[in-house]
């Protein structure tokens, strides 16, 4: 089982997002953003929180052009996994592998707290450790997560099940309490919060471990 | 030296897109006491020097792939401005 973490300028959740890989039992390799091939045999590519290039532009908009994104790209054209996460969510739907964008938070100021949760669906590689309607409590830290879309898209999105995660208690104004959403095949998801900063006791929260278990035994099972 | 044509490009929030900076900007306005302040809309303008002979359309795919993100924003573009 092999996963991959993707590591822009600005990146700075990369480490702890591999030490999560790693205590799942991923085989975890750094992929420097100008690489333009992923590793041999990659299972799961994580795209990290940060603030890649400095937020220039807007947030992920650079990064999403990345010689590395094509690589994943292809990727998830395959049917591989993508685990984005606070800025990896921003880059994932800059580079439209997920629909829709994240603005400025509504209320302006950046948010950093413990944030509680519903998991809405199940039914993905990445939520299926815990049960849809399950509540659990991931920390987020963020100036940019006012998710937006569409009526439209929000409708299509309702209507496959698309929508992994909703905040319980709005902290940023996204459209529908979305918190996370996945792509239509469901092997790309791009969540605001922070699941790999909840691997450990000594985190002060362990409700991220499901997430990354829940991959390493689907990936076995495949 | 090398000709070349300079284009403006405005990047604004679509329509219908709640705009958080501009609605601060808003009250910060009102608070200063300038009334009758109905709206702030807050973008952003991209100056390109560009090679001579650049078309419009060159621009125009230069919004499309990197300085509007369509999903929430529209933009215009000026050549020779």
């Amino acid at each position: 089982m092999k996963a991959a973490v993707l590591v822009f300028p600005g990146s700075n959740c990369d480490r702890d997002l591999a030490v999560a890989f790693r205590a799942a039992g991923f085989d975890t390799t750094m992929v420097w953003h100008k690489d333009g091939a992923l590793p041999e045999g990659v299972d799961i590519v994580g795209v990290p929180g940060g603030f890649s290039y400095g937020d220039y532009l807007r947030c992920g908009a650079i990064a999403a052009q990345s010689p590395v994104m094509r690589a994943v790209a292809d990727h998830a054209a395959r049917g591989g996994p993508v685990l984005g996460i606070c800025n990896g969510f921003q880059v994932l739907c800059e580079t439209r592998l997920l629909p829709g964008a994240l603005m400025r938070n509504s209320g302006l100021k950046f948010v950093c707290k413990m944030q509680q949760l519903r998991v809405v669906t199940a039914e993905s590689p990445f939520t299926a450790g815990y049960a849809a309607g399950q509540d659990i409590t991931l920390p987020i830290a963020h100036h940019d997560g006012n998710y937006v879309a569409d009526a439209e898209t929000l409708a299509m999105l309702r209507g496959e099940d698309r929508i992994a995660l909703r905040y319980l208690g709005n902290p940023n104004g996204s459209v529908g309490d979305i918190a996370g959403v996945l792509s239509a095949n469901r092997r790309v998801l791009g969540l605001m919060p922070h699941p790999e900063r909840v691997v450990d006791p000594a985190q002060g929260g362990t409700d991220g471990v499901a997430l990354f278990r829940a991959l390493a035994e689907g990936l076995v099972a495949a | 030296m090398t000709a070349t044509v300079k284009a403006t490009v405005t990047v604004m929030l679509k329509t219908g897109v709640l705009d958080p900076q501009g609605e601060a900007v808003k009250s910060a306005l009102g608070a200063l006491g300038f009334d009758g302040v109905s709206g702030v809309r807050q973008g952003k303008v991209i100056e390109l020097d560009l090679a001579a002979g650049t078309t419009e359309a060159e621009v125009t795919a230069m919004c499309e792939k990197l300085l509007a993100n369509t999903v929430i924003e529209s933009y215009r573009v000026e050549m020779g401005a």
